[in-house]
C-alpha cells in the first residue's frame, strides 16, 4: 500500500517537473551539487523502497531526468492526463481508480445464457490437425472389377516445382507430351519416348519472373500457352521452340489457362478472366469481371459452350461462350466455403460440373450447369486440389492436399470411395490425364511427378460398344504407347 | 422526389441492416469455429453468399431475445459495441473475442427523425447539404452496403486459416456495451469485459450505412509456444 502512495507522489512530481522544464536546468548545476542531490535522492528512494527490490534494481539504468531515477513504473500518459484535467488534481483516489476510462459505458449480457453445446461436439476443423482416419470407411472392393495398382507406375523428379496452390503447372496433350513448368523453365516430357525438351526459359526477360501456368492447345499439340507471373500470356511453337506471340492484359500473374478452339482464356491474379482470340491482332475479345479475388481455376466444358471459373473468393462463375466484357456470368455458385481450384466437366453427361474447395471447405460438389443447381456435395476431409474424371467410366479422381496428401478415386454418382492412392509427401496440386485416358499424373510440391495407372478401358468393352466414338479407338492406340514406356 | 427518398436509409432501416448483420455474423462465427454441431446449421443465401444459420431452437430463442433488445438499444443510439466471447467450457478461459464496434453518425441521428419531412419540403437543399457534409455517404445503395457486409462475412469464414484451433469444447456469450444512461431490462446483468491475456488482434473490414459505422475485429489467445 505504501508503495503505491509513493508511486503517485513520484508521478506527480514527475509531471510537474516536466511541466516546469526542471530537467534541463539540472545541466547547469555544478557537478558537486548534482552529485550530492543524486546521492540524497537515491538514499531516500532506497529507504522508501526497501520492500521492493525490483525498483532498486532498475535504478541502475536510470535514463532521462536523474531526479526521478525510475520511470519504469510510472504511467506518464495517465499522469499528464490527470494534470491537464483540472478537477482530478485534488482527489488522487478517483484518478487511481482503474475504471476511469471505462466510465462511458456499461457492459451487459443476457441472463439466460445460450444453450451449452452438446458435450461431445467435436470441432470439425480438428480433423485437419489430427491424423485420424476420417471418412475411411471399410473400402468395398466390389466397386470395380479391374485391379488398381496402389503404387505409381513411374516417378519423375521435378525440382523447383513451385508450391503454389494458385498456379497450374502441368498439361498433357494428345500427342502424349507432358508440359511441366519448373520455376522459370518449361520442359516437355514425351511420354512415348521419354525424351525431354526444354521449351522456354524466362530467365533472360525479367529477374524473378516464373511460369505460373501452362496449357496445350486442344488438337495437334503444336502450340503451348504459357502464363507468366508478370502477367503475359505467351504462345510457343513446339516444333521450332520459338515464341509465336506474347499477349498482355493482366496485372499480376496468370494463374490459369484454358483453350476452347482458337479462344484462349486466362485467369489472373488480378481477379479477371480474359478471352484471347489468338488468331487476330486485337486478341482481347472479352474481359470477364465478376470475381473479387484471384482466379485459380478455369475449365471449358467439353462442347465449348460454357466456361467455369473458380476463384479465391470462394465463388465458381459460369460464363456462356458468347460472354462479352459487359455481360454477367450465367451463374455464380457460392456454396463453397474456400477457394475453388479444382474444376472438372463430366465427359459422360452434358452440363455436369464437379468442383472442389480448399482447406476450409474440403467438399466436392456436383452441379447442373444448365440450372445452376447443386446436385451433390460430399465432405472429403481435406483440401481438394484437383479433380479428373475417368473418361471411360463414371468415376472421378480427386487429389487432396493438407493434410492427407493423397489421391482418392470415387464412384459417381454414389460417391463411394474406391481407393486411396498414397505416396506424395506434400500436396499433389496438379493432375493431368494421359491422352489414352488410362494414366493420371500428379504433380506435387514434394517436387515429384507420379504416374498412376488408375483408369483403364472397361474390360469386355473392346471398342465395339463405343463404335463410332473416336475416343475409344484412339485411346487403344495410345494405350500401347503407354505400355511401351514401361 | 421519389428517387431522392429512395437513397436515404432511415434509422429504422439502418438498425435492421446492422442487426441482421450481427445475426449473420454471430451464426457464421458459431459455425466456423465449431462451437455448435455443424449438422444443426442450415444453408441460406444472404448478401450473395451462402451463410449457415442455426436451427437449434434454444439457441434461436436466445439470439432472438438478444437481438430484440439490441434493436431497441440501437434505435435509442445506446449501443457502442457487440462482443462475441468464446470461452472454453472446462477452463473457463476466454479464447476468442469478436468485437463489433458501432459508431453512430451524430448529425444523422439528430435529423433522421425528421428525414422524411425535410426531404419532402426542401428536397434539393437537404440533398446537397447531405452530400457535402457526409461525402456522399447518404447516397450509398443497399447493394454497396451488402457488398461491404459480404466481405466481412468472408473474412470470418477465412479466419479459420489463422485462428488457433479451439482444442476444447467451447461456449459463447454476447456482451453489449451500452451507454450509461441506457434503460436496462430485468433480464440483463452487468458483466466484466472478459479480456484475453496474451492476445493477438486482427482487424477485419468495416461497413457503413448512412447512420451506423460498424468496425469489426477479432482478438484471440496466442498459442503457447510449447503447443506449436
Amino acid at each position: 500500500m505504501t508503495c503505491s502512495v509513493v508511486e503517485y507522489e513520484n508521478l506527480f512530481s514527475t509531471s510537474l517537473s516536466d511541466a516546469n522544464t526542471a530537467c534541463p536546468k539540472t545541466d547547469v548545476m555544478p557537478r558537486w551539487k548534482r552529485k550530492q542531490l543524486e546521492a540524497s535522492m537515491t538514499q531516500t528512494e532506497n529507504i522508501q523502497n526497501k520492500t521492493s527490490p525490483v525498483k532498486k534494481e532498475k535504478e541502475g539504468s536510470a535514463n532521462g531526468c536523474r531526479f526521478i531515477p525510475n520511470r519504469a513504473a510510472m504511467d506518464m500518459e495517465k499522469s499528464s492526463h490527470a494534470l491537464r484535467s483540472s478537477e482530478s488534481c485534488s482527489d488522487l483516489d478517483s484518478s487511481s481508480d482503474s475504471s476511469t476510462d471505462q466510465s462511458s459505458h456499461r457492459i451487459l449480457s443476457f441472463k439466460d445464457k445460450a444453450p451449452a453445446p452438446k458435450g461431445d461436439t467435436v470441432n470439425n476443423l480438428k480433423l485437419l490437425y489430427s491424423s485420424s482416419e476420417f471418412g475411411s470407411k471399410k473400402q468395398s472392393t466390389k466397386l470395380v472389377t479391374r485391379s488398381i495398382p496402389s503404387q505409381p507406375a513411374r516417378i519423375l523428379d521435378a525440382p523447383d516445382l513451385r508450391d503454389d496452390f494458385y498456379s497450374n503447372l502441368i498439361s498433357w496433350n494428345d500427342q502424349n507430351v507432358l508440359a511441366v513448368a519448373l520455376a522459370q523453365t518449361v520442359y516437355l516430357w514425351n511420354a512415348s519416348t521419354g525424351e525431354i525438351q526444354e521449351l522456354c526459359n524466362l530467365e533472360e526477360s525479367v529477374g524473378d519472373a516464373y511460369v505460373s501456368s501452362v496449357s496445350w492447345v486442344q488438337e495437334g499439340g503444336a502450340h503451348l500457352a504459357v502464363g507468366t507471373s508478370t502477367g503475359t500470356t505467351q504462345l510457343w511453337d513446339v516444333q521450332s521452340s520459338k515464341r509465336v506471340r506474347s499477349m498482355g492484359g493482366h496485372v499480376g500473374g496468370v494463374n490459369a489457362l484454358c483453350w476452347n478452339r482458337h479462344i484462349l482464356s486466362s485467369g489472373g491474379h488480378d481477379s479477371f478472366v480474359i478471352n484471347h482470340d489468338v488468331r487476330i491482332a486485337q486478341h482481347k475479345t472479352a474481359t470477364l469481371a465478376h470475381h473479387t479475388q484471384q482466379v485459380c481455376g478455369l475449365s471449358w466444358s467439353p462442347d465449348g459452350s460454357m466456361l467455369a471459373c473458380g476463384s479465391n473468393d470462394n465463388i465458381v462463375s459460369l460464363w456462356d461462350a458468347s460472354a462479352s466484357s459487359t455481360s454477367r456470368p450465367r451463374f455464380s455458385l457460392n456454396d463453397h466455403q474456400a477457394a475453388v481450384r479444382a474444376l472438372a466437366w463430366s465427359p459422360h453427361e452434358r452440363n455436369l460440373l464437379a468442383t472442389g474447395g480448399g482447406t476450409a471447405d474440403r467438399t466436392i460438389k456436383f452441379w447442373n450447369t444448365q440450372t445452376g443447381s447443386l446436385l451433390n456435395s460430399i465432405d472429403t476431409g481435406s483440401q481438394v486440389c484437383a479433380l479428373q474424371w475417368n473418361p471411360h467410366e463414371k468415376e472421378i479422381l480427386s487429389s487432396h492436399g493438407f493434410t492427407s496428401n493423397k489421391l482418392s478415386l470415387w464412384k459417381y454418382p454414389t460417391m463411394a470411395k474406391i481407393k486411396d492412392l498414397e505416396g506424395h509427401s506434400a500436396s499433389p496440386l496438379h493432375l493431368a490425364t494421359s491422352p489414352d485416358g488410362c494414366t493420371v499424373v500428379s504433380a506435387s510440391s514434394d517436387e515429384t511427378l507420379r504416374m498412376w495407372d488408375v483408369f483403364a478401358l472397361p474390360a469386355g468393352k473392346n471398342g465395339s460398344k463405343r463404335s463410332g466414338s473416336e475416343l475409344g479407338r484412339s485411346s487403344r492406340k495410345q494405350l500401347k504407347k503407354t505400355m511401351h514406356i514401361r | 422526389m421519389s428517387t431522392d427518398t429512395k437513397t436515404i436509409i432511415t434509422l429504422q432501416g439502418s438498425v435492421k441492416i446492422v442487426s441482421e448483420f450481427f445475426f449473420t455474423a454471430i451464426n457464421s462465427i458459431l459455425y466456423q469455429r465449431g462451437i455448435y454441431e455443424p449438422e444443426t446449421f442450415k444453408r441460406e443465401t444472404k448478401y450473395g453468399l451462402t451463410v449457415l444459420t442455426t436451427t437449434d431452437e434454444g439457441l434461436l430463442t436466445y439470439l432472438d431475445n438478444v437481438m430484440g433488445q439490441m434493436e431497441s438499444w440501437l434505435l435509442d443510439g445506446d449501443v457502442q459495441r457487440l462482443v462475441v466471447v468464446v470461452t472454453g467450457v472446462d477452463s473457463g478461459e476466454t479464447l476468442e473475442r469478436w468485437q463489433f464496434q458501432v459508431k453512430v453518425d451524430d448529425d444523422e441521428k439528430k435529423t433522421t427523425g425528421k428525414v422524411a419531412d425535410v426531404v419532402v419540403d426542401e428536397n434539393d437543399k437537404s440533398m446537397t447539404n447531405k452530400s457535402n457534409s457526409s461525402g456522399g455517404k447518404g447516397e450509398k445503395s443497399l447493394k454497396e452496403i451488402h457488398n461491404e457486409i459480404q466481405s466481412i462475412i468472408r473474412q470470418i469464414t477465412a479466419s479459420v486459416t489463422f485462428l488457433p484451433l479451439l482444442n476444447e469444447p467451447c461456449s459463447f456469450d454476447l456482451l453489449i456495451y451500452t451507454n450509461k444512461e441506457a434503460t436496462v431490462p430485468q433480464k440483463w446483468e452487468d458483466s466484466d469485459p472478459r479480456y484475453i491475456m496474451n492476445s493477438q488482434e486482427v482487424k477485419l473490414r468495416s461497413f457503413t450505412t448512412s447512420v451506423h459505422k460498424v468496425e469489426s475485429m477479432v482478438t484471440y489467445k496466442e498459442a503457447d509456444e510449447w503447443e506449436l
